[in-house]
């Protein structure tokens, strides 16, 4: 909330179009949410830990990184220390730093949260350390001795290159396998575009792959260029960390219309392109509940629409977004309705208006642009056993098939978030070299 | 508003709050500012005879810090004035000229020999000073050339000089003591027994503050070297505080009058060394920290402090002097526990990671980060107190009379009973 939304309007004509902006309020509006904190910010937000103990910011962190200690490493004038704690629990530490909805983590957990309603500031330290050590160049880990074993990892997003990155460690080789141009996953394609600045997601995923022992190949697509059989006679083993790559769709009249867009399309857009260029609505309705909403919301007024609404189906306390990223879009100027249930999309050859049922009434907004955000699914071909729409796991991501593990959003057990998809790739990791060395 | 004027050792000042010997009081332009801010008194930084020394020209000081970089400690190698004599006298006599009220004392420095205090006590006098204080204390520098502690640290020398320094003036004299020393209560006892009207202390104490860890050299680092210097400011005010009660309490020394210095940042600071015998206070390190401005704040402090209490600040001084005894003298028989208020806690859990892992294993970790004290354990050592991050939220309970202490199986009796009467004490004396 500390980035106010600056720059005249230069186009608040209707339709569809890039270019609403001047180029100084694109880049203030698309600059980093939180910024990096300086050495001496640092240390100020470093002097506050308690240093508790069994610390309850450590059992809120999915990847149960030991939190106290490295803000003392900090403290202690040791951020590259403090960055191999971090990593050493959560390889994209980094990502996740920026991304993690730490108000609902390990800063809700925070004794200073209870103490004064003011937490240590956690992940903005975390990215402090990671950043720190990263601008060496150098990786902080060497691999063990070759184990001779091969394993496939599907997806280059969070789960799969945690894993990949474990498995490597542990003296695995590692075909790291997907079906985008580049990797990165969600952390490339599906966040907003505040939240990881200056190619960051890019950036990590190479040093990431500095460790060795990882076989990138882009382009390759789950079904289309290899199956699970087909992987599993040429590896010793599979891991599927394929996220959900299909959108739901919305079974109303004039949901064909031109104008009606997919919210992770948009969003994996403005990430891969100068946000000047990417068309936007003057008046844009989101329809969803969750963070893909508020992103796109939020990112939609940033790129200059007049109006947005993020239409909510159900009651505020069921919407998925946290109060945090909410209060973000109220700030940012996104008008949040509730209990609001689309009914029909109406325009001439183009959207013009979402019509919803509020409650009983009928409620029409006026709309140049509506954007789809109401989740995301598996696509089914060819995996193992689903449930709930999920590829079902039992444990460490062990999936009903023999030597298949799957973690991250297309598994069971998960939260939907990057720092639960680490955690699952890690462990999956942990358990196939397990699995293939006993 | 209390009235806050005070007469030390015969000098007046308008509060008791002066500044010590030091760089805030070395020329008239910081005295009149200070003077100006509200201060009482100042002690001119110390004089020497000419030619004056010189300084270093790299730092002279060094640091420890807090959280939040909060100054704790300072420590300096600076010497005493580096201006020429005449000029500090001319100074001195300006100021007090137009600051009549205020107490005006001047910090000397001489050889130990009974002709240069002959020459330059006079020369103090005609500035109308109201008096001297001896700088037998500066723990560097001076001290290698035979003054400062090398003299503060021979009780015989303390001694001999105020003695010939009684001799050749009408000024009320006061004897600045190192801490640097084993046992406070000598130098004290030699200055009162050469005639001083007054002791301060503490003076600095020998320190190093840190190393640089690439240059391997002690801070503060000159060309690659350091040398040690006097460290003041809050971290020696603990020490501070028992050397000023050592002489508060000894018989011999009883109604020496105490200046006391070391660590004083605030009226609560203040107040404490004058409970414990101080008839008043010199402050270094905290203007040198936060300016000249924080007097308005002790002013105010230990008015409201005394006005709450109906005291006079003549009450204050030496209130709490009854009441410091030796171990041997503690009651064991006051028992307490150790009370954590839920309303209070945070569930931080160092109460629990001190005793558990250092302590008497007297805090269970229960459910929900509940953590509570088990008083068949509890000894009431006060760490958990002391490392809790909430003020009160921690606090030691007595135990009243006729309970049973879980730890011990013992009733609770509020009869005195001390080491000197305990049955395990080989030298114990019947109680009479």
């Amino acid at each position: 909330m500390d980035t106010p939304i600056t720059g005249a309007s230069s186009g608040t004509r209707g339709g569809i179009t890039a270019g609403r902006l001047t180029p100084d309020a694109y880049a203030a509006n698309f600059a980093d949410l939180h910024p990096a904190l300086d050495p001496h910010e640092a240390q100020v937000a470093a002097d506050r830990c308690y240093f508790c103990h069994d610390a309850p910011c450590v059992t809120a962190c999915p990847t149960s990184i030991d939190i106290p200690l490295f803000i003392r490493q900090i403290a202690t004038g040791t951020p590259d220390a403090s960055a191999r704690t971090i990593l050493t629990q959560n390889i994209l530490g980094g990502m996740c730093a920026r991304v993690c909805p730490t108000e609902t983590l390990c800063e809700q957990a925070c004794v200073r949260e209870a103490a004064e309603g003011k937490p240590v500031q956690i992940g903005r330290l975390q990215r402090y350390a990671t950043d720190h050590l990263q601008r060496q160049g150098a990786h902080p880990f060497a691999r063990a001795a070759e184990t001779g074993k091969r394993i496939a990892v599907v997806g280059a997003g969070p789960a799969g290159l945690a894993c990949a990155h474990r498995l490597s460690m542990l003296g695995h080789g590692v075909a790291l396998l997907d079906a985008r141009p580049k990797p990165g996953g969600l952390n490339e394609f599906g966040i907003a575009t505040y939240k990881t600045t200056g190619g960051f997601a890019q950036a990590e995923v190479e040093w990431l792959l500095g460790i060795g022992g990882i076989a990138l190949s882009n382009g390759v697509a789950f079904g289309r260029d290899f199956t699970v059989e087909s992987l599993l006679s040429q590896f010793d083993a599979v891991f599927l960390g394929v996220g959900l790559a299909a959108t739901n769709g919305l079974d109303i009249p004039g949901i064909d219309l031109p104008g009606v867009d997919d919210a992770v399309d948009f969003i994996a857009a403005l990430r891969q392109s100068d946000p000047g260029a990417v068309p936007i609505g003057r008046d844009v309705v989101v329809i969803g509940g969750g963070m893909t909403a508020v992103d796109a919301a939020v990112q939609a007024k940033l790129l200059g629409a007049t109006n947005v609404t993020l239409a909510y189906r159900g009651p505020q306390v069921r919407m998925k977004a946290s109060q945090y990223e909410q209060d973000l879009a109220a700030a940012r100027g996104v008008h949040v309705i509730h209990e609001a249930m689309p009914i029909a999309v109406e325009g001439q050859g183009h959207v013009a208006a979402v019509v919803f049922d509020r409650l009983g009434e009928r409620v029409s907004i006026p709309a140049d642009q509506m954007l789809l955000a109401i989740g995301q699914r598996l696509d089914p071909d060819a995996l193992p056993a689903t449930q709930g729409g999920k590829i079902v796991t039992e444990g460490p991501g062990r999936t009903r098939t023999a030597r298949v593990w799957a973690g991250g959003d297309c598994a069971t057990g998960g939260d939907d978030l990057t720092v639960t998809a680490v955690a699952q790739g890690r462990d999956a990791a942990l358990d196939i070299h397990t699995s293939l060395m006993s | 508003m209390a009235n806050l004027a005070s007469t030390f050792a015969g000098i007046r000042s308008p509060n008791p709050f002066w500044l010590a010997s030091a760089p805030p009081t070395d020329k008239e332009y910081n005295v009149r500012r200070a003077f100006e801010a509200g201060w009482g008194g100042v002690v001119w930084k110390t004089l020497g005879l000419d030619p004056h020394v010189v300084n270093v020209n790299g730092p002279r000081y060094g640091a420890i810090w807090g959280a939040d970089r909060r100054l704790l400690g300072l420590n300096n190698i600076e010497l005493i004035t580096d201006r020429p004599l005449q000029v500090n006298l001319d100074e001195i006599l300006a100021v007090k000229r137009d600051y009549p009220d205020r107490a005006v004392v001047v910090s000397l420095m001489v050889p130990c020999e009974e002709e240069p205090w002959k020459l330059i006590l006079p020369q103090v006098e005609a500035t109308g000073a109201d008096g001297v204080e001896l700088n037998f204390g500066c723990p560097h520098g001076m001290s290698e050339r035979g003054m400062g502690s090398a003299v503060g640290q021979v009780p015989e020398y303390i001694e001999m000089v105020t003695r010939w320094v009684k001799a050749n003036t009408r000024m009320p004299v006061i004897v600045k003591l190192t801490p640097n020393i084993t046992d406070i209560r000598k130098p004290a006892g030699a200055a009162k027994a050469g005639g001083a009207d007054a002791v301060s202390l503490i003076n600095t104490i020998n320190s190093i503050t840190s190393v640089d860890l690439d240059l391997f050299a002690p801070e503060p680092t000159i060309d690659g070297r350091g040398a040690h210097g006097g460290y003041c400011g809050p971290a020696v005010k603990p020490i501070a505080l028992n050397m000023v009660a050592e002489i508060a309490r000894n018989p011999d020394l009883h109604g020496l009058p105490i200046s006391g210095i070391g660590g004083i940042t605030t009226w609560r600071d203040a107040a404490e060394f004058m409970a414990l015998g101080a008839g008043n206070v010199q402050v270094c390190t905290a203007a040198m920290t936060y300016g000249f401005r924080i007097v308005q704040e002790m002013i105010s402090g230990l008015s409201e402090y005394l006005d709450e209490r109906g005291m006079a600040l003549s009450d204050l001084t030496g209130r709490a002097v009854p009441n410091v005894c030796d171990w041997k003298d503690l009651n064991l028989n006051a028992v307490s526990k150790a009370r954590i208020h839920q309303d209070l806690c945070i569930k931080c859990g160092r109460c629990y990671a001190a005793c558990e892992d250092t302590s008497h294993q007297a805090i269970a970790m229960l459910p929900g980060r509940v953590f509570a004290v088990k008083d068949d354990e509890c000894v009431a050592c006060n760490l958990c107190v002391n490392v809790c991050p909430v003020e009160d939220c921690i606090t030691m309970e007595r135990m009243a009379e006729g309970d049973v202490d879980p730890r011990t199986g013992r009733v609770v009796s509020f009869d005195h009973a001390d080491w000197t009467t305990h049955p395990n004490n080989p030298g114990a004396v019947a109680a009479e």
